[in-house]
């Protein structure tokens, strides 16, 4: 067993001088829940663990005028928890509710379920289709960048060495504005996507959708957004005919694998449905949202 | 190798403990300070077999590390019966015989506290939602919901 060294910084600073100094072999600790499991499994090996949960930017949520900005270090369980977060963003919370179990999510985090960069991470299709955005933490400074230029495939992200995910922007919406998550898994819990959608809309007086954003997990090497479904959408009622176009853009969109949990085929054509289902359901809270 | 100096609560008694970085709050629980209620299971945060209270959330010990245990507060299996008299929760699981082989037991019933302190009068549905990380190869379930259900009615005075 290697000598691994453990640092709780308390700034952001001082965790990227750490990162930035260890050659490479440093590695975040955020709630643990995969890194544990890949340091165990002799899949990762590294000299530096800089826990990030003593920094307050990293565990804090707060509202501002509207938006909300979160630490990527907050756990599932405080997201939850937290009654004005989950009103305003009922999407993302059905991403976060959908990772692992109570005693999972009591430690994982936002951060870390997208910096984990696992195509069929759940939070990650509702962040993105939330159009959150990641502000970074590195050794020149500050950068913000969407969340879909996180992950660039399984396992990997843009962030230079050094680089930490410190929070994230979720925008403020317009009135009647909604957003949903679904995932298909052959059980309800405890369970990885075999495809995920998820979806947010903003309907206009008359119910017509005027914004809209759809990204699918679980069916690309990363989260994918898919401009061309959210098109289908706009200036429509929602209707029969629109649903249909926005799921056929889904299922042109996906270049999933064949694996264990779900052929190729199936993937595509369950993209589609997962898809409608979640236009559906972030209308339906668009709506109630007067 | 150097290792790491923490002080924590652990059931209410303050402790002090040496740890290596690698090594699991669950590593720390039951070979530094023999505390072997809290079982390992799956080691990868699927059975809920090692599940314990961390500052008032309900974690698997074997999903961190007794180093980020610094200043917290634990509470294990060990801390759930007042001296020699038993939880509701212990009580009811013998009177349903809500265990067989006991390994996932004391995980069980750690979650399943934690779930009766926020949600008093919980469905059968949250039950079973709420205990979906803790796995039993034994009872079918259908027992432990069973007891927990009615350790909630007693807890509740009903």
């Amino acid at each position: 067993m290697n000598d691994v060294r453990y640092e709780a910084p308390k700034t952001l600073e001082a965790a990227v001088a750490l990162l930035s100094g260890a050659n490479g072999r440093g590695k975040v600790l955020a709630g643990g829940t995969d890194l544990l499991i890949q340091m165990r499994a002799g899949r990762v090996e590294p000299g530096l663990l800089v826990d990030i949960k003593g920094i307050p930017e990293m565990t804090s949520i707060l509202a501002e005028n509207g938006a909300y900005r979160f630490g990527a270090a907050v756990t599932g369980m405080e997201l939850v928890e937290h009654p004005g977060f989950a009103k305003a963003w009922p999407g993302v919370i059905d991403g976060v509710k959908l990772i692992g179990s109570i005693q999972v999510k009591g430690r994982a985090t936002v951060g870390g379920n997208l910096c984990n960069a696992s195509p069929a991470a759940d939070s990650v299709p509702a962040m993105i289709a939330a159009g959150a955005v990641a502000s970074i933490a590195g050794p020149r400074g500050r950068r913000q960048i969407p969340v879909e230029d996180v992950a660039t495939g399984p396992g990997t992200t843009s962030l230079a060495p050094g680089e930490i995910v410190a929070s994230f922007l979720l925008p403020r919406r317009p009135p009647r504005s909604g957003d949903a998550y679904l995932r298909f898994t052959p059980r309800t819990e405890m369970d990885i996507a075999v495809v995920g959608a998820g979806v947010n809309l903003t309907l206009d007086e008359k119910g017509i959708c005027s914004r809209a954003r759809v990204c699918l997990g679980a069916v690309a090497e990363r989260a994918l957004l898919v401009p061309e479904a959210a098109a289908a959408l706009l200036g429509t009622s929602l209707d029969e005919a629109a649903l249909e176009r926005m799921a056929a853009a889904v299922r042109a969109a996906c270049r999933p694998i064949d694996d264990k949990r779900g052929t190729r085929e199936f993937r595509i054509k369950v993209a589609g449905v997962m898809a409608r289902r979640a236009v559906e359901l972030a209308a339906k809270r668009a709506r109630e949202q007067n | 190798m150097s290792k790491n100096r923490v002080t924590a609560t652990v059931n209410g008694d303050a402790v002090e403990f040496l740890c290596e970085t690698q090594q699991t709050l669950l590593e720390v629980l039951r070979d530094e300070l023999r505390l072997t209620g809290t079982k390992e299971g799956c080691g990868t945060g699927d059975c809920g077999a090692c599940s314990v209270m961390v500052d008032g959330r309900l974690v698997c010990s074997c999903l961190m590390l007794g180093v980020e245990a610094q200043g917290k507060s634990v509470q294990t299996i060990e801390g759930m019966a007042t001296g020699k008299t038993l939880h509701p929760l212990q009580r009811k699981f013998l009177e349903h015989a809500a265990l067989q082989c006991g390994v996932c037991t004391p995980g069980v019933l750690v979650a399943a506290r934690a779930l009766l302190e926020r949600t008093p009068d919980p469905t059968e549905q949250e039950v079973r939602y709420w205990l979906a990380g803790n796995l039993c190869r034994c009872t079918g379930y259908h027992k432990i919901v069973e007891a927990v259900l009615d350790a909630a009615r007693e807890m509740r005075g009903a």
